[in-house]
């Protein structure tokens, strides 16, 4: 969508530069000239604060391998090290830890973005799908490095988290024994886990660098869900525009960032990882961190074991579907009076499941925990089908500058001319 | 329509597969060290066995060892412990299975800590230990009886009962 690059260098070096490797003009284009829909909101910032976490999670999590010991014997003390001997390795370690908290609800508020505006439809499948991919990745990567400071916590997880394996019939119990290298969660797992938990993030480098690229050439969606049809008119270019309001939003972001790590740098964590690992004992209530427990719920909402492996993780692959679940033709939920409702329930619901994640399992709690699974699938298999045959839009502008024009209600200057 | 001719297969396309046959074997023979690497290794399968005095354990009692990384329960039922597992019907059970067939004399159980569920350690002090008598896992719920079958709850089979022999009456060797 940004056409042929037109950049030229302003120097004779970067001259003689580019046209032996155009690595100027794909960055000029990329991130300079890059037309963006000049109706954005807010809402379109949280893929600048993803880099950003990813880059701060990959420099921190660097200097922390510098300190960490992966051994059952050593890991915990070693993680104690780091908080007490290690230069700024208080910092390092809160600033690792509750990154990845910001790490997750940045991506669960640019997940409902994309849930809201239709960001998923075509021609942005692929996109969202390597979005999706990106995800997963995600929370592999979360799950193995809370593994690695051995408390209480980490041991249990992980043990409940690879036994979902054995689910699988038949070569279940051979697949956990594979994952785990021995009879038990023990030290080659924990080894193999800091090895994975250091390669994953450059592999989420690699798909967040396709995931870029498919959007440079889609474009971006917009809060009116309609394509650019004339780039003079519908965009913006990407610098100063989208840059100046991407940092603006990131030092909001980083505020809240650094109040969690300066002020309440374990309010997410919990405290049963303080104690070191013990095979023998399991905590009276195992919790996940708070970014998994909507599936935690899922999980556990299911009176089945192989039932509940299926549906906690088919609630993440039916994501991957919905650019075909999806029957409607307006993206917005804008111009969608129903859908607009049935979203916002769904992510009532999706906090709700969340809740009822960290409650214990029984009464109530699981009762509830059903009812709002099957709203979960529901959305996703019944409503969004559905919905977009019965459902009557509103008028949807015909360009993105209409959009604008119609909440100024004057006039749109065009400051690219 | 297309029309569709037949063309004799050559000489150059039996190399072509042979040669892509040999590539896809020779693949899988380098690509199987590296899952194989994963799999327990011979210091850890050369810990397969372990052995215990069970003589202290008074009865009603349950001792918690070691085994393979996992906990054992060895637990020394009482009379109506026994009673209890020997008399529930098994038609009732999601795991049927006769309390006879899960023991080696009836005041021993001998079971792996390891909740079928999702891997927890089931508690047995008393007060915490289900609706059966047995253990209750307190991370999804699961009850256990006194023979160590699921009753109730989200686990798929009973706890596991591990090998094991009587060395002597007072001497049991696991694995």
């Amino acid at each position: 969508m940004s056409g042929h690059s037109t950049y030229v260098p302003q120097s004779a070096i970067g001259r003689w530069f580019e046209s032996r490797l155009p690595i100027l003009g794909l960055m000029h284009g990329s991130f300079v000239s890059y037309p963006t829909p000049r109706n954005l909101n807010y809402m379109w910032t949280f893929g600048a604060m993803l880099s950003f976490m990813l880059v701060a999670q990959i420099i921190t999590g660097i200097v922390l391998a510098m300190h960490y010991t992966p051994h059952v014997d050593f890991a915990f003390a070693s993680v104690e090290h780091i908080m007490r001997d290690v230069n700024w390795g208080w910092f390092m370690r809160y600033a690792h830890a509750n990154g990845a908290s910001m790490f997750f609800i940045a991506v669960y508020m640019h997940m409902f973005r994309g849930l809201y505006y239709g960001s998923y439809k075509a021609p942005r499948e692929v996109l969202w799908i390597l979005g999706v991919i990106i995800f997963l990745l995600m929370m592999a990567t979360a799950f193995m490095g809370y593994v690695l400071p051995w408390g209480q916590m980490s041991f249990w997880g992980a043990t409940v988290i690879t036994n979902l394996f054995s689910a699988i019939p038949l070569v279940g119990e051979a697949i956990t024994t594979w994952l785990w290298g021995g009879y038990s969660v023990d030290n080659p797992t924990l080894n193999r886990f800091f090895s994975l938990h250091y390669l994953l993030p450059f592999m989420l480098v690699g798909i967040v660098i396709l995931h870029v690229w498919a959007l440079h050439v889609v474009g971006q969606n917009n809060p009116a869900g309609v394509e650019v049809k004339n780039v003079q008119r519908d965009t913006l270019a990407f610098t100063p525009y989208a840059t100046a309001k991407d940092s603006f939003a990131l030092v909001l972001f980083l505020i809240v960032f650094a109040w969690f790590i300066f002020y309440v740098p374990n309010y997410l964590g919990h405290a049963d990882n303080y104690i070191e690992a013990n095979p023998l004992v399991t905590p009276a209530h195992i919790v996940p961190e708070w970014y998994f427990l909507p599936f935690y719920a899922i999980l556990r909402a299911i009176p089945s074991k192989l039932g509940g492996v299926v549906a906690m993780f088919g609630s993440i692959a039916v994501l991957a579907f919905l650019p075909w679940l999806d029957t409607s033709k307006v993206k917005s939920a804008s111009f969608r009076p129903v859908y607009k409702v049935f979203f916002w329930v769904f992510v009532l619901v999706s906090i709700g499941l969340g809740y009822l994640g960290a409650m214990p399992a029984e009464g109530g709690y699981v009762i509830a925990a059903r009812i709002l699974t099957a709203y979960y699938f529901g959305f996703f298999l019944l409503i969004m089908p559905l919905l977009g045959m019965f459902e009557t839009p509103k008028a949807v502008p015909a360009t993105i500058a209409d959009a604008v024009l119609a909440k100024r209600g004057n006039v749109v200057m065009n400051p690219a001319e | 329509m297309s029309e569709s001719t037949f063309v004799e297969p050559t000489r150059r396309d039996m190399l072509y597969i042979a040669t892509g046959a040999f590539a896809a074997v020779g693949a899988g023979a380098v690509v199987w060290p590296f899952i194989s690497q994963m799999n327990p290794d011979a210091s850890t399968v050369a810990l397969a066995s372990t052995e215990v005095d069970i003589a202290a354990i008074p009865e009603g009692g349950i001792l918690t060892v070691k085994w393979r990384g996992k906990p054992v329960f060895i637990r020394h039922r009482t009379k109506k412990e026994i009673e209890e597992a020997v008399t529930t019907p098994i038609a009732s059970l999601p795991d049927p299975q006769t309390d006879q067939a899960r023991v080696k004399k009836a005041d021993w159980l001998v079971v792996v800590g390891v909740c079928t569920h999702l891997g927890c350690v089931p508690l047995g002090a008393p007060g915490s230990r289900g609706d059966y008598d047995g253990w209750f896992c307190p991370c999804h719920g699961s009850h256990y009886d006194t023979s160590g079958r699921i009753r109730r709850g989200p686990a798929p089979t009973n706890l596991v009962v591990p090998q094991y022999d009587f060395l002597t009456d007072t001497k049991l060797r696991i694995g």
